[in-house]
């Protein structure tokens, strides 16, 4: 259970706080928690063209919370989106993507206000072949979410989400799916797929969102990211291998 | 009070493809045209940071904001009809250049067959091949009378292609610019498909084989196969576009004003003339009163059945009695493919929106459907569009879609694995249509429109007969695991599925049975021009904008004669 051992292995680090903070150069509690990885990594998002931010070493961390306020419902997203997403043999998982940070972020902007989302009522549950009906927010779906995980993790193994281990959290997570969790507002397979889908972004955007660090995702996946042409190598009967590129590497 | 402006000849309602095709023949035949664009201006500078799948895949960026305006749905009549609240099913457009800015490209002229439905599928397989249920009807028009406008539409668009389907309605001239590249997924389509004796043939395609000059002077670039096209503008210009062709065509006439963040809110009515449209300024909250000689409703499919339906304008179509005729015969589109996991990598992230190989074969009636329980069919084809991604996480039957095992074999099988898919067609049914919801409203004060629409046995029975179809395909392909769509149940708005909704403002011969004739002039107003596929009385196994386009030329020279002459055109 090589991925558990890892999974472990992190959250000791979360617990050992001390190290955590005694391991970065400048960076606060929160990116000693979740950003180990990018630390790393020494390199954050972007491969040139700003100046002072592509390919130097990430001796400033800039990354800090812009939607959450409580560090207990952050650490139970890095947790749970490595869940959906880990680290493995292939490469770093959404953690060390930096996923947390871009879900993060989004929940503070548009995505998480539901900016260009019909929010009018009146409100009704509906069919499932009708979509979103919810009066919440992602943001506040999202909130809610976390704090759900964290409860049900005390109820079912008398434990915060962050100290389970793998299978447990995977027992939570998977309960939510199938939506065998009581939510207030929405359905907690909603809030599922809401989480999925985030992670998933998180992992794959172009690293100006935060999240795909290092462009680490698009390598695994072997995706070459912002390539202006590929009009030479179309008919290429052979894969062909490109080293990725983000979209801050464009003069602006 | 609503401020009054000066009169015009022609006032169109949002200006994408019909918009703006209307707006520059009318333009250039010496009419005064204003058009009023909802959203904002924008042109190929505005796209070159578009290689951002997340911003403008995932958020959609230059799309519909639905926070001002939605539509409702529901399965059927005794459902409660909810807001669509996030885009999912299909993708609205906004902004210069519409939906015709984030399209794929994919631009075919429908089947003879199409246009005479009815009446072929009677004759050749008696009256009751379908039941009473399907409204079934002829679009008071032939392929023959509309091929000289799809011929100005892809001359204008610069079409590439190749003539080799042996299905196609006859041509009276060869593609403009030649096929797109044929990459070697797609030769592997096409070998699998000619052994099994289908016709393959390189899809027509509105992203250019090579640089292109129209015949209003409109320059188009050469694609790049860089992979952004469906849900992304062109940063190259390389993507037809009303904003590249016919907007710049019209303005050069210096006859031609567009109004933006003008969002038209009703026609007005006196008589049996339409006087205008009454629009709000979105930035300022201003009323204006914009009088026109003639108005062309130009918006998408919805939203011209709902300015429709809120002016007063026609009889709504009641289903109980199926009387009346605005907002009957909405028809979709139905999907039947199949994914194939192989073991060599390919380079699936390069491509372009109409970048394929397609076969006919079974598609409108070009086979015997003597012994199916279904008429019609569906265009199967192999596109190399560029995969993304976020979106694009592949994986083999009963595999977990979360955890270690979700991310092993999502980012093995990325470059490993490719689908057949199918435009499938759609039938109308008595008991799909649009109205107007009862209960929620857009963020003007304007009813929302009201979608009731399932998928029928007819629809079922295609999917099921075209995805073995399909599965055979990647058989033959070579595919080590062959993963079939699985079979379609109820019709659900959430997962995206296509932007080709038809029907509501259906065209037609009598004013019985359609809502506007075959110039789409209305039948209750002869200054009312109302098009787009809203006018199509049912869809065919294609994407739609080719045949968008023909009925934008058609209208646009029945607006011009109207403006002559007067009365009905037909």
């Amino acid at each position: 259970m090589a991925v558990d051992k890892k999974g472990l292995s992190r959250r000791d680090f979360l617990k050992t706080t001390g190290i955590a903070t005694g391991a970065l150069v400048g960076g606060g509690l929160i990116g000693g928690l979740v950003g180990y990885n990018v630390q790393k990594e020494g390199q954050v998002a972007g491969t040139g063209g700003h100046n002072g931010v592509g390919g130097e070493p990430a001796a400033v961390n800039n990354r800090g919370l812009m939607f959450f306020t409580n560090m207990a419902e952050f650490n139970v997203l890095a947790q749970a989106v490595e869940r959906i997403f880990p680290e493995d043999d292939l490469g770093p998982g959404a953690i060390g993507l930096g996923v947390p940070y871009f879900i993060d972020n989004q929940l503070a902007g548009n995505y998480g206000s539901n900016v260009k989302e019909y929010m009018q009522g009146p409100f009704f549950a509906g069919e499932s072949t009708q979509g979103y009906q919810s009066r919440l927010t992602r943001g506040e779906i999202f909130r809610q979410g976390m704090v759900r995980m964290d409860e049900e993790a005390k109820i079912r193994f008398e434990k915060n989400f962050v100290d389970l281990e793998g299978q447990q959290m995977d027992e939570i997570i998977t309960a939510f799916q199938k939506n065998e969790v009581d939510m207030k507002g929405v359905s907690s397979e909603f809030f599922f797929k809401l989480l999925r889908q985030a992670t998933l972004e998180g992992a794959y955007a172009d690293p100006i969102y935060n999240g795909n660090v290092n462009m680490d995702a698009w390598r695994m996946k072997e995706f070459p990211g912002n390539q202006m042409t590929y009009i030479a190598e179309i008919e290429n009967e052979k894969f062909v291998k490109y080293e990725p590129k983000s979209l801050s590497s464009m003069e602006h | 009070m609503a401020t009054t402006l000066d009169k015009v000849d022609v006032v169109t309602v949002g200006v994408g493809w019909t918009g703006g095709i209307i707006a520059a023949e009318c333009a250039k035949a010496g009419l005064k045209v204003v058009g009023l664009e909802r959203g904002k201006d924008r042109n190929t500078a505005d796209f070159l940071m578009v290689h951002d799948e997340y911003r403008y895949a995932m958020r959609y960026d230059l799309m519909q904001d639905l926070s001002k305006e939605t539509i409702t749905f529901r399965n059927h009549r005794k459902m409660r009809a909810l807001p669509m609240r996030q885009m999912g099913s299909f993708l609205l457009g906004e902004g210069l250049g519409g939906a015709g800015t984030h399209w794929n490209g994919q631009t075919w002229r429908f089947l003879p067959y199409d246009f005479e439905i009815k009446s072929m599928t009677d004759k050749k397989y008696g009256k009751n091949k379908l039941s009473a249920d399907y409204q079934l009807q002829d679009w008071g028009i032939t392929y023959d009378e509309l091929e000289p406008y799809f011929d100005k539409f892809e001359k204008t668009a610069g079409l590439s292609g190749e003539d080799k389907n042996p299905f196609g309605g006859k041509r009276s001239s060869p593609y403009p610019t030649p096929a797109m590249k044929k990459t070697p997924i797609l030769k592997k389509f096409e070998t699998a498909t000619s052994q099994l004796g289908y016709t393959p043939f390189m899809l027509p395609s509105a992203n250019l084989s090579e640089a292109y000059t129209n015949p209003d002077g409109e320059s188009i670039s050469a694609c790049q196969y860089c992979g952004f096209c469906e849900r992304f503008g062109c940063e190259y210009g390389a993507k037809t576009s009303p904003e590249i062709t016919v907007v710049p065509t019209a303005r050069k006439t210096g006859n031609f004003d567009v109004r933006f963040h003008a969002n038209v809110v009703e026609v007005m009515k006196q008589g049996n003339k339409v006087t205008g449209v009454k629009y709000i300024d979105t930035q300022t909250g201003e009323e204006y009163i914009q009088p026109a000689e003639v108005v062309a409703l130009t918006s998408y499919v919805m939203n011209n059945a709902k300015l429709l339906m809120v002016s007063g304008i026609g009889e709504q179509y009641n289903p109980e009695t199926q009387k009346g005729t605005l907002g009957k015969n909405y028809a979709y589109q139905v999907l039947p493919g199949t994914t194939g996991f192989f073991d060599e990598q390919m380079n699936v992230f390069m491509g372009a929106g109409s970048l394929g190989m397609t076969i006919d074969d079974l598609n409108g009636d070009n086979f015997d459907h003597s012994d199916l329980d279904f008429i019609h069919g569906g265009s199967i084809s192999m596109t190399q569009t560029g995969t993304r991604p976020i979106q694009t996480n592949p994986i083999p039957p009963d595999t977990p879609t979360w955890g270690a095992e979700f991310k092993k074999a999502s980012i093995y099988n990325y470059t490993r694995t490719l689908n057949v898919s199918t435009e499938g067609a759609s039938m109308p049914h008595k008991e799909n249509f649009m109205s107007l919801d009862p209960d929620y409203k857009d963020a003007y004060g304007v009813p929302l429109l009201q979608l009731t629409y399932n998928f029928t046995d007819q629809d079922r029975n295609l999917h099921k007969y075209l995805t073995a179809k399909t599965s055979d395909i990647m058989k033959e392909m070579g595919a080590k695991t062959v993963m079939a769509g699985s079979p379609i149940t109820n019709y659900d708005i959430v997962p995206y599925q296509t932007t080709h909704n038809t029907g509501g403002t259906i065209m037609g011969a009598s004013p019985d049975n359609s809502v506007v004739n075959n110039y789409l002039q209305h039948w209750n107003a002869d200054n009312l021009f109302v098009v787009g596929a809203g006018n199509f009385a049912h869809n065919s196994g294609y994407n739609p904008t080719g045949t968008v386009g023909a009925l934008a030329y058609r209208a646009a020279e029945g607006i011009i004669n109207y403006s002559k002459n007067g009365g009905s055109l037909v």
